[in-house]
């Protein structure tokens, strides 16, 4: 016996919502896949850290997501019984941690815009959102510092490091224009001013993460061709995997409460 | 987490030291007086605590691991955090520790080659495997319910800087403690089938865990001397009777069975348990427990994959201290 899906209806707001907090929820878990791992106790420790920090991004955002759809569901539900297809992250959160330079690129590439995100979005019109991004702000400017140092140690460090940092951030960038697209069922909340444009947080985005390249001795990858599909559903091959783990004891034993 | 069973001090290999230092340093430790790391000590008491704090601290980090196991499958949001915050406390017990034990004279380099090369111990009871969430419950009741046992005396232990590190280590792990319980309960009040999980991880656990607290006392020779330095303050069979004592109430308030259908009560209150089977000690001990090469070898993978991290870092250290020197050149 295994459970079902849960069904979802996506207004703007929920769906919305429902993509920020699947943002921080996988990129929660993958972090925490390191727990243990780590090349370093003080390294275990920082990515535990910021992994804490995700998933109580995501509790909080799920159970607003839940709040305004009004149907029943809640966080758990939101989280562990929704396929593949109804996750609404961005691919880059998704992608597998690989060396420590793929995940330190992954955060930093996600941290300098979701700190840029979420400190405009403390202006937002609905309070439960401008609450969640003052606490989340505080929390990615430590992601940005964190994982900043990061780049510019592997960068400058050794010709071993060097080579898998600009490897990793090569291979990532792809996955980074999706983070500035807005669709139709978000531009009405950015005109409500609900929420923020995300394309006009980029000149920023890039300028941060030219400096940091720079400094890092690392080039600036060229290819300009974005992947994108996470918003609607259509994801690369990793998530699955994630899910089935993620949710395996949920989907094993309907109903169980834990 | 856990040390009882690792220690072992060096009544034979003990130099000889100066007698009127010795009967100082002794009177010291008779009056509860804290030993500092600048403060002279015995060789052998350097030696002692330097053995037991770094195992301690190799048992907190390899301890990671069986727990770790269920970070991604925890089956709720509000689980997976506590569990990854829970996980997080055993590291940061291990980088303390290690803090602690380096005030003795050894680098935390030195300590994790030791342990990644099996010359240093960690504590056996993470050789057994999780195979259930359960198990995770079950850790925290017990597990860390016999190493709190282990662990408050040593707040009281003769060195200061161990002592103080086991205070801070020993709220958190009541806390764990009391979280791992809940989590029991919540399986014994759920489906049967959630109950059922339950009680098989005790049935896997209980005798494992009544060996965290190390041999038998007529079998123990090597407490005299950590007694004497007021490094351990109860056997190993007081200890054991204590937890005991303390879990089969516990045990009967979750609805579940205590493996042992030979246990019974005295006329004083105490819970008479049946002879553990030492060989199966022994054997984990000597490497033969069902996870040993797995958490080693896991623990290598990730000290050898971190390599090239550390030299980067250490690399870019170097070159940045370097680099006022090399302006101031030119």
């Amino acid at each position: 016996m295994t459970a079902a899906s849960i069904q979802v209806s996506e207004p703007p707001l929920v769906l919305y919502t429902l993509r920020r907090a699947d943002d921080a929820l996988i990129l929660g878990h993958r972090l925490s896949e390191w727990c243990g791992h780590a090349p370093a106790m003080e390294e275990d420790m920082a990515l535990a850290n910021m992994g804490l920090d995700l998933i109580g991004q995501a509790r909080e955002l799920y159970i607003y997501a839940a709040k305004v759809e009004g149907k029943g569901n809640d966080e758990d539900k939101f989280a562990y019984l929704r396929d593949v297809r109804q996750y609404r992250n961005l691919l880059l959160v998704e992608q597998p941690n690989g060396d420590f330079a793929r995940t330190m690129t992954r955060q930093f590439f996600y941290a300098v815009f979701a700190d840029l995100y979420w400190r405009a979005m403390m202006m937002s019109r609905d309070a439960t959102l401008a609450a969640i991004a003052a606490k989340a702000e505080k929390e990615f400017a430590y992601h940005v510092r964190h994982s900043s140092e990061w780049m510019i140690r592997l960068g400058d460090g050794t010709d071993e490091s060097h080579r898998r940092v600009q490897i990793a951030a090569d291979d990532l960038w792809a996955f980074t224009g999706e983070m500035f697209v807005v669709d139709d069922a978000e531009r009405g909340l950015i005109d409500a001013g609900i929420a923020v444009d995300p394309a006009s947080l980029r000149p920023r985005w890039l300028k941060t993460i030219s400096e940091v390249l720079s400094e890092a001795t690392l080039t600036i990858p060229q290819n300009d061709w974005m992947q994108k599909g996470g918003r609607i559903g259509h994801h690369t091959e990793h998530l699955g995997h994630l899910l089935s783990e993620l949710q395996s004891l949920q989907r094993s034993f309907p109903g169980a409460t834990w | 987490m856990y040390t009882q069973a690792l220690n072992t001090s060096d009544g034979d290999d003990r130099h000889v030291e100066d007698a009127t230092r010795s009967a100082q340093f002794q009177a010291r430790i008779d009056a509860d007086e804290r030993i500092e790391p600048n403060d002279w000590m015995p060789a052998a008491y350097r030696k002692t605590l330097t053995r037991q704090i770094s195992q301690h601290a190799h048992s907190e980090i390899v301890g990671m691991l069986p727990e770790g196991n269920w970070i991604t499958r925890a089956p709720s949001l509000r689980r997976k955090a506590a569990l990854l915050a829970k996980v997080q406390d055993e590291c940061g017990h291990g980088l303390y520790l290690y803090a602690a034990a380096e005030t003795l004279g050894t680098s935390r380099e030195e300590m994790v080659d030791a342990m990644l090369t099996g010359k240093s111990r960690y504590s056996s009871i993470f050789n057994y495997p999780t195979l259930t969430w359960a198990d995770i419950g079950a850790i925290g009741w017990l597990v860390d319910g016999a190493a709190i046992m282990n662990q408050i005396p040593l707040c009281r232990c003769s060195y200061g800087p161990y002592a103080r590190a086991m205070i801070r280590v020993c709220k958190e792990e009541s806390f764990h403690q009391r979280q791992g319980f809940e989590i029991m309960l919540t399986l014994a009040r759920g489906t049967p089938e959630q109950k059922a999980m339950a009680q098989n991880a005790l049935d896997r656990w209980w005798w494992p865990v009544l060996m965290m607290f190390g041999p038998p006392d007529q079998a123990s020779q090597h407490s005299d001397t950590s007694t004497k330095w007021k490094i351990k303050r109860f056997s190993n069979d007081e200890l054991r009777q204590k937890f005991i004592d303390a879990t089969v109430p516990q045990a009967q308030f979750l609805g579940l069975t205590i493996p042992d259908p030979g246990m019974t009560q005295d006329a004083e209150g105490h819970w008479r348990y049946s002879e553990i089977d030492w060989t199966e000690f022994k054997q984990v001990l000597a490497g033969n427990g069902p996870c040993n090469r797995d958490r080693l070898a896991a623990r290598r993978k990730a000290h050898d994959d971190g390599a090239w991290v550390r030299e980067a870092a250490a690399a870019y250290a170097a070159k940045r201290a370097n680099r006022p020197v090399a302006q101031a050149a030119e």
